[in-house]
């Protein structure tokens, strides 16, 4: 078992691995900028180190720093939340090299899976589905045109090095992708200093379905899935567990498909495998594997009784994985929504402020995991996060129900939060229904700007 | 004499991405509505604007200084 761990991380998610430590008697030490000395990260971790200005890379993203702090401190692990360093395949190899414990995968696997065409190669190789496209890096314009037999159009340009929803291009016709190619290139090489494309076929209704898997790099299992169609910018703001829209057949299958990715690879660690689902077809394709963490981990916890974050750390710990798949099963239905300081009444344009009075959701299927206190000034320097709130109920009804009933109790003073957007979409019949795909919300923003005022 | 304010807290940058020209040098002068930096406020960029016109603009605050709301960023004559 670990012994004392470092939270290479701020906010909500190194609050939530700070307790997870401590619930197992690991000591904790959070590093900070020092734009975050007040953090409610520092102030529960037994100890904190600051580590470098405000500015995120020259302290978060700060691998020597980060390292030296768990030295300093006598650290025997580094757990890296999620965002920043947390899928930085360098920095889990300089914490290894370091004598420490990486709690996640080894830098190989991250490797691995953070090349979208080599994740995609390994992903087509274990059996799972992948979208038609490239089978690899395309190679110039010509091979490209071969490809467009397969996919059709519209067709999807992506950089191989980006993420995140950056660094893709959509074309739907041929003269637009004789124009869009080239310039696509160009943009890769000099956003993420790799010129590597590939392509893929355009989903046009889709939703997003992704399995969260556990490993010890031996056994892997599946914790069932999350949906996530709900997206403005290809951001997630309210995700779900467990999906509505697959049978199952199909339910055992995606999931089967995620552990046979996991075991394939040897993978270690917690981890999601992302898919497209398309519902006319009844068809799920793999679009990528996160090596890490996700913010919308507490849905699974909360349909599972597993708390992943937890689990990671005792596998990190060299404690074999000891659950077993028959022991998982799924009871009710768990929403998530992320309350960011953002004003949706005006674009969600970003809204750094200081917290006043605060009052917090709770009774029986509530859980609120955030960083926030009364006082707290939240800085405008890292993303607009506040907090995440998480309901669990016997019934997707019963769980939006509860929504409403948490989101009323729910006052952050001195704020604007997307607390109304949520609100507005809990009382929407398309989402009551869960007839939704990824860029439904987008269209429902435009027709709907009016219902997000304070 | 003039100064130009920050109108958000954030980071403040004086050119629109790294490795390009800064909008404005010191000695520069400025129109009312000219674009003097980017501040970035939760991974969101926003343009500052002038509201004041001046000339031999000179800055107080340096690319990737973190300020508060209302810092002054520069002086005009």
């Amino acid at each position: 078992m670990l012994k004392k761990l470092l939270v290479a991380n701020r906010g909500e998610i190194a609050v939530r691995v700070i307790r997870a430590a401590k619930d197992l008697g690991i000591k904790t030490v959070a590093v900070h900028s020092a734009a975050d000395a007040t953090s409610l990260h520092v102030l529960l971790a037994d100890e904190a180190v600051n580590i470098g200005p405000p500015a995120a890379k020259k302290s978060y993203l700060n691998i020597d720093a980060i390292i030296e702090a768990a030295k300093s401190t006598g650290c025997d692990s580094i757990h890296p939340g999620y965002g920043f360093l947390a899928e930085n395949a360098t920095f889990s190899d300089a914490v290894t090299a370091a004598g420490l414990v990486f709690v996640g995968p080894s830098g190989d696997a991250i490797r691995l899976m953070g090349d979208k065409v080599s994740a995609r190669s390994a992903a087509a190789a274990a059996g799972v589905p992948v979208v038609p496209g490239s089978t690899g890096r395309v190679e110039g314009i010509e091979a490209a045109r071969h490809i467009l037999i397969d996919t059709g159009f519209p067709v999807m340009i992506k950089a191989a090095a980006g993420g995140g929803g950056r660094g893709i291009r959509i074309a739907n016709n041929l003269a637009e992708f004789e124009q869009a190619f080239p310039q696509a290139e160009a943009e890769a090489l000099a956003a993420f200093g790799d010129g590597g494309l590939y392509m893929e076929k355009v989903i046009g209704k889709a939703r997003h379905i992704e399995v969260q898997v556990l490993a010890d790099g031996k056994h892997a299992i599946h914790c069932y899935e999350r949906e996530c169609s709900l997206q403005r910018r290809r951001q997630k703001v309210w995700e779900e567990a467990p999906s509505r829209a697959l049978s199952e057949e199909l339910r055992e299958e995606l999931c089967g498909s995620a552990v046979a990715l996991a075991k394939a690879v040897g993978y270690s660690g917690a981890g999601t495998v992302e898919y497209l689902y398309d519902d006319e077809a009844n068809r799920f394709y793999f679009i990528e594997m996160n090596t890490r963490i996700q913010v919308e981990h507490p849905v699974t916890e909360a349909i599972t009784g597993i708390d992943l974050v937890s689990e990671m750390l005792r596998i990190a710990g060299g404690e074999p994985l000891r659950i077993r798949q028959k022991d998982v099963s799924v009871r009710g239905h768990a929403i998530e929504v992320r309350i960011n300081a953002e004003d949706p009444s005006k674009d969600f344009a970003p809204f750094p402020g200081t917290v006043g009075d605060l009052r917090l959701p709770g009774g029986p299927g509530v859980r609120f995991d955030s960083m926030l206190y009364p006082g707290y000034q939240v800085p405008p320097f890292y993303d607009s996060l506040l907090a995440k709130l998480i309901v669990h109920g016997e019934t997707r009804e019963a769980a939006i129900t509860r929504l409403v009933r948490a989101l009323g109790e729910l006052k952050i003073d001195g704020m604007k939060t997307t607390k109304p957007l949520f609100l507005a979409l809990a009382a929407d019949p398309s989402v009551q229904a869960g007839d939704v795909h990824t860029r439904w919300l987008e269209g429902w923003l435009n027709d709907n700007a009016a219902k997000l005022a304070d | 004499m003039a100064q130009i304010l920050s109108p958000l807290p954030g980071t403040f940058y004086r050119s629109p991405s790294p490795g390009q020209p800064a909008y404005k040098n010191d000695g520069d002068s400025v129109a009312v509505g000219d674009v003097i930096g980017l501040i970035e406020v939760m991974k969101s960029f926003h343009e500052v604007k002038s509201e004041v016109a001046g000339s031999n603009i000179r800055f107080s605050a340096d690319n990737e200084e973190p300020v508060m709301a209302g810092a002054p960023l520069a002086d005009l004559d």
